[in-house]
């Protein structure tokens, strides 16, 4: 049943003008370049990482097979299971403020102001790079030398170790970047709500709803489709959280911040552990497609309900 | 579609991290044939006395140039293996003894032995036991010896004087693990909480400390508690590994390491030394920076650091009396010193071997180390720059260097632990040792980190 329709429909292509073929060559050509990128730079290096985390690799001295020893390795790693546990937990907090924050900017931008500038203003953190991000925000929360410590003293409550204890360093570092990140998310998510057809809201003014009722309304559910885009490009960036770490914590206290990023980074360029590292990213590879399947399919991201 | 090309993009950027990165590694160094031959150094303070040696060096062999190149300890390392990596390694390099195991191992240094220039370098014309640190498991020569250095007190000379202390009492301090001994005394004295009570004064509050007795540079996990316990430890007769250089069994799990540790961070829970939150964990705060913002009264620290004690200067600008004391004698009836040096690597990378052979030779011969002895900036290896070093520190500084000087006279230094495996060495212990700091794994969990660090050679063999 399912194939009878497409063969038809590709037989019925067939009988397209002549020159419908030229078009096909041309295309090919056109994308030409940005396959040939996408093989060498993405194709290419993702099967030889999967390769050589079969391997023990120390980068100057070719690769040995191994067989599974790395993967063995991984699963009895305490420090593995620890450091996908603390990249969740940052994903969490980082992706569930940061998402709720940028919406609220974003319909904020859409229907109280239309100012261009302040528009703008909202896209300025995102300009600071992750590194400097980091940088200023250690000293501001320096312990004893940190402005932020130094204002809590002053309001006569207790300094607060932001970046040195276990208990607050995760929040810290998702804060940090929720800052640098939220911006851009909101400009996301405001192009999405412009999509979204002014006569609905209209309407809805008409039968007298609220500003809170057209959001959970109007603006939730129409939005959906590019709210479940913009969750799975920033969770998918948010899983690799990495700079802010390496500047702010270097996966300290203890293990406490040592996201897998880091620790891969860590493994490999540390301690020349190649093949293990690349044993560690193809599990982040899988984690990663397998959480963006689910969200996608969760989210219906491939429909709208706009038609 | 959007979406699926950035699932398969945010896949292939995850997988492909480790060879993805390595592209983007690139720039410095990179030594050629008839180009400069590329020095790398991390000390900044030592970069002006290197410099007078490149030009001494220019001198006598025309046709040869040096460009130094100076980074930041930490960019140091990670840039060095990048260019090991991609081909921009220099052709000779400050390498250290916690990271040369490694590198022979790498395969990216040349045994000296096998160059001209260098073949001829003699142990006799260092001070004693620093040429033997530099040869490799293969008996070959992988470093010429540049410097050494020993641990001391630095400590802040109105701090004592507030405290009614007399400097000369620091010059015999002892300690022990059960109540601390004179050290401790001195350090609670020196301690003042927010309210102005002393450490030792009934009421001191140890919450609200404004000045600590004793300054803290971390757990000392990653580099065998150099400039923290080890001179504590060493002073209690430990040793870290059955033997040094090349050992393979460790001694975490002894008693006189693990009393000492005890004690020591100990002193975190009584307020005399600030705590892990304090000095910014992973990013922690030099105990001069401690000293100098007066959070810490004294410190133990390097004598590379002696050029940046003596610079320091309070928030007016007014240079800060500094003096030095040897470390407390402990429970062995001795003192101890962490006994460490540096030294020049040629890297296999080289494109012209032989010049670079030249240049080490030069820098660890004695007209180099005079003139480094002469910059005061650390204690060149060869006994009569050592000698000059002293002489400046005396002359220009007003300061008398024998607590750094005196434990090598008196044979009471141990050498750092020269291992292979460094690397995963330090990355199981560091963060271990951070947990014992903070108080959040007991002393005893350093036995499974011993058996840890036995089983990376089982593993190895």
């Amino acid at each position: 049943m399912a194939t009878a329709t497409p063969t038809q429909q590709q037989a019925s292509r067939r009988k397209a003008p002549t020159g419908y073929r030229d078009d096909t060559r041309l295309a090919l050509l056109f994308i030409l370049p940005a396959l040939i990128g996408f093989a060498v730079f993405m194709i290419w290096p993702t099967l030889r990482g999967i390769y050589l985390s079969f391997t023990k690799f120390n980068l100057l001295t070719p690769p040995k097979f191994n067989g599974l020893d790395n993967y063995i390795r991984m699963v009895q790693d305490p420090v593995f299971w620890n450091a996908l546990k603390v990249t969740l937990y940052y994903v969490v907090l980082n992706i569930g403020l940061q998402t709720v924050l940028a919406l609220v900017i974003a319909v904020m931008m859409q229907r109280l102001t239309q100012k261009t500038w302040l528009r703008g203003i909202v896209l300025t953190p995102y300009l600071v790079s992750n590194v400097v991000a980091a940088m200023v925000f250690l000293w501001i929360l320096d312990y004893q030398l940190g402005i932020g410590n130094t204002i809590l003293a002053g309001l006569g409550l207790d300094r607060l170790p932001f970046l040195s204890s276990d208990t607050w360093v995760i929040p810290t570092i998702a804060l940090i970047n929720v800052w640098r990140h939220v911006g851009y998310t909101a400009l996301l998510i405001f192009a999405g709500l412009q999509l979204i057809p002014e006569t609905v809201y209209e309407a809805g003014k008409i039968d007298g709803a609220s500003e809170v009722r057209m959001f959970r309304s109007i603006t939730i559910p129409l939005l959906r489709p590019i709210l479940s885009l913009v969750l799975i490009i920033t969770v998918v960036g948010s899983f690799q959280v990495f700079d802010t770490v390496a500047i702010a914590t270097r996966g300290g206290p203890v293990d406490s911040s040592r996201v897998l990023q880091f620790y891969i980074y860590d493994v490999a360029f540390g301690r020349f552990q190649f093949g293990y590292a690349s044993a560690m990213s193809v599990a982040l590879l899988a984690v990663l497609v397998v959480i963006t399947f689910v969200q996608y399919r969760l989210t219906r991201a491939e429909s709208s309900d706009l038609a | 579609m959007t979406s699926l090309r950035h699932r398969i993009q945010a896949a292939a950027v995850a997988a492909a991290l480790a060879i993805g990165a390595l592209t983007a590694c690139s720039g410095g160094g990179g030594g050629s044939a008839n180009g400069p031959i590329e020095y790398w150094l991390w000390d900044s303070a030592q970069q002006p006395g290197y410099q007078k040696c490149a030009d001494a060096f220019q001198q006598q062999n025309p046709g040869l140039k040096i460009h130094i190149s100076q980074y930041g300890w930490d960019a140091y390392w990670s840039k060095l293996t990048a260019g090991f990596i991609a081909d921009t390694a220099p052709d000779v390099f400050t390498d250290h003894l916690s990271k040369f195991a490694q590198y022979v191992d790498l395969k990216v240094l040349r045994p000296l032995d096998d160059l001209g220039p260098t073949s001829d370098i003699s142990d006799g014309d260092y001070q004693q036991g620093l040429a033997e640190l530099w040869k490799g498991q293969d008996g070959k020569r992988y470093g010429a010896p540049k410097d050494w250095d020993t641990i001391a007190i630095f400590y802040n000379n109105a701090a004592l004087k507030a405290a009614g202390v007399d400097p000369s009492e620091l010059q015999n301090l002892n300690w022990n693990p059960t109540d601390g001994g004179t050290f401790e005394k001195l350090v609670a004295h020196l301690t003042i909480d927010t309210k102005g009570r002393r450490g030792d004064e009934a009421g001191f509050d140890k919450a609200h400390v404004k000045t600590h007795g004793l300054a803290s540079e971390g757990s000392g996990g990653g580099g065998w508690g150099q400039t923290q316990w080890s001179a504590f430890a060493g002073s209690a007769g430990w040793q870290a590994t059955d033997k040094n250089p090349w050992g393979s069994r460790f001694n975490l799990d002894k008693p006189e390491l693990q009393n000492t540790l005890s004690w020591y961070f100990g002193l975190v829970r009584k307020g005399y030394m600030p705590s892990y939150e304090e000095i910014g964990g992973a990013n922690a705060v030099g105990t001069d920076k401690q000293i100098q913002s007066g959070t810490a009264a004294l410190g133990l620290s390097g004598s590379w650091m002696i050029s940046t004690f003596t610079k320091l200067t309070d928030a007016a600008g007014k240079k800060l009396d500094i003096g030095l004391a040897p470390t407390p004698i402990g429970p062995s009836g001795k003192r101890a010193s962490m006994f460490n040096g540096l030294a020049d690597s040629v890297t296999t990378l080289s494109k012209q071997p032989e010049n670079a052979a030249k240049w080490v030779k030069f820098l660890s011969g004695a007209e180099c180390q005079n003139i480094i002895g002469q910059s005061g900036v650390v204690f060149p290896a060869r006994p009569a720059g050592t000698d000059l070093a002293i002489a400046y520190n005396k002359n220009e500084r007003k300061l008398d260097v024998t607590p750094f000087t005196q434990q090598v006279k008196d044979k009471t230094t141990f050498l750092f632990p020269v291992t292979t495996n460094a690397a995963d060495i330090a990355a199981l212990m560091a963060p271990r040792f951070d947990a014992v700091y903070i108080g959040s794994s007991p002393i005893s969990s350093l036995n499974k980190l011993n058996n840890q660090l036995n089983d990376l050679f089982k593993v190895a063999q």
